[in-house]
């Protein structure tokens, strides 16, 4: 029996008075592909910066409180392999006047640093990760002339590329457009399916985290539901997750 | 022009005005690339600050300069890392109280100081052996970590990703705060306070128009730093104007023809 990918217990984050997440508890078993979802505010975003070991570095203003423990592969967050785990940031946070072509942001997934010269090896092996995903092509165009569903792909291919047995993805399809969002699953799916690695994905497309994922997190500062997607996507659950029934309703399901 | 090369005093100012250029210009890069373009400004004010307080103290300014420079710099990036104030407001609290203290420490001294004006504007040609040799061991020290370019370069693409790397991004960050705070202190003499920032930032700046790659930028912001100074020494000997103003105006112009110029 092997540890969990993820094992999240009574994990608690309070910024000065603001709780972001109360008493998360979680267990998240490998080859599992979990959709996060849940309003604005609801801590994802910082659940998924835990994950990364990243939540005492990027927060100010007022004291942090943390409790609980996370374990990723049996590791606590900052003392995980760094290969294990890759990570796909939001887009809206790439700063496109940085100087750099798409082969060096994959190569950087692969060295854990800036390259300044690229070698013939790490070329074919970026070239290779940049296939994977349908964007050889874009290997020496300018990172930032790229579009969203491009910058997307290069983004995936440099987590990719170290082949990662957790891939932690915040909201991947913003700025996408649908084939965009389609082809990110496709890529997604395979990639699955030769390494059974684990995914947690933040995102607000509810339906199309029903039809991929195999679990999904309803968030709202505490769990809300996290089960198979046709259990948790409920009227109660999501009307609790959102407070009003009505409007969660017409927000999230669309009618249906 | 090359008979003014066998002068001791031109010499040195050659030599002073191409570390310095090249120094200012490769961490340039991270500043202009961080957009903390304006620390080069807040930098040069602490610098004034520390170069009054050795005039008032009759130290050699440069020498209580260097300390005040970099432990302003490294309160500048330390208020940075603890609060969310942006980084202008975080550069510009303390580029003011630099400059309330500046003056404060003149009108302390006893009449006026032409000195002062020196460090103000500049004075290439009266570089001391002393002077190189310390600018000599920064850059020395800047080639000895030059293998961490490639960590700087990373957390200035993107800190999260860098962090997330597990980098000590936050321990390199004071580290190059304080790498700064030397280069600009040791390019007093060479530009002045007045002109300093234009040093870290113009050759940077005009890198990052005509380069497609941050290591290239980084490569041609040097090359830019360093040359520049020659033809802006050479008009201020042939010219007998201010050397500083000569280099400034010639980066400037290069920055021009590459706003022109790029693709």
């Amino acid at each position: 029996m092997t540890a969990p990918a993820v094992e999240i217990d009574r994990y608690s984050v309070r910024f000065g008075e603001f709780q972001a997440l109360h008493e998360v508890s979680l267990s998240v078993p490998e080859g599992a592909f979990v959709a996060i979802v849940g309003p604005n505010g609801a801590g994802k975003s910082t659940l998924l910066k835990a994950l990364l070991g990243l939540e005492h570095s990027l927060l100010r203003d007022g004291p942090t409180r943390i409790a609980g423990s996370i374990r990723i592969l049996g590791f606590p967050p900052g003392e995980v392999p760094p290969n294990w785990v890759g990570y796909v940031p939001q887009l809206k946070g790439f700063d496109r006047s940085f100087p750099a072509l798409a082969i060096e942001l994959v190569v950087s997934g692969l060295r854990r640093h800036w390259p300044f010269l690229i070698g013939r090896d790490e070329r074919k092996q970026a070239i290779a990760a940049l296939e994977k995903v349908g964007a050889s092509h874009l290997a020496n165009r300018r990172l930032g002339r790229l579009s969203g569903g491009e910058l997307q792909r290069v983004y995936l291919a440099r987590s990719l590329i170290r082949r990662p047995r957790l891939l932690l993805l915040d909201e991947p399809a913003t700025g996408v457009d649908a084939v965009g969002e389609a082809d990110l699953y496709r890529h997604l799916e395979a990639y699955q399916a030769e390494s059974r690695a684990t995914i947690l994905m933040i995102t607000h497309d509810w339906e199309a985290a029903q039809h991929h994922a195999s679990a999904v997190l309803v968030l709202n500062r505490q769990v809300i539901g996290y089960g198979p997607p046709e259990k948790v996507l409920c009227h109660e659950c999501l009307s609790q997750a959102f407070g009003h029934v009505g409007h969660a309703h017409q927000v999230i399901l669309g009618g249906r | 022009m090359l008979e003014a090369l066998q002068l001791p005093f031109m010499q040195r100012a050659l030599l002073a005005g191409l570390l310095v250029g090249a120094l200012a210009s490769y961490l340039g890069v991270l500043v202009v690339q961080r957009r903390l373009s304006f620390l080069g400004d807040g930098l040069a004010h602490a610098a004034f600050a520390g170069v009054a307080l050795g005039l008032l103290l009759q130290q050699d300014p440069l020498w209580v300069a260097i300390p005040f420079a970099v432990g302003v710099s490294l309160l500048i990036t330390w208020v940075r890392e603890k609060s969310s104030l942006g980084d202008d407001t975080s550069i510009g609290i303390f580029f003011a109280v630099s400059v309330a203290l500046g003056v404060l420490f003149m009108s302390l001294r006893q009449g006026f100081a032409p000195d002062a004006v020196a460090y103000l504007f500049g004075s290439i040609l009266t570089v001391t052996p002393t002077d190189l040799g310390l600018m000599g061991l920064i850059a020395l020290g800047v080639v000895l970590l030059a293998p961490w370019w490639r960590y700087w370069a990373y957390a200035t693409f993107d800190r999260e990703l860098a962090l997330a790397d597990r980098l000590p991004v936050i321990r390199h960050d004071y580290l190059l705060s304080a790498l700064i705070a030397l280069v600009v202190v040791v390019s007093v003499k060479v530009v002045g306070i007045v002109l300093i920032a234009a040093f870290v930032v113009i050759p940077a700046a005009t890198a990052r128009l005509l380069s497609q790659t941050f290591a290239a930028m980084t490569l041609v912001s040097v090359l830019i730093g360093a040359l520049s100074v020659l033809p802006g020494l050479a008009a201020a000997y042939l010219f007998d104007v201010p050397a500083g103003s000569a280099i400034v105006l010639i980066q400037a112009l290069l920055f021009v023809l590459a706003l022109l110029l790029r693709r």
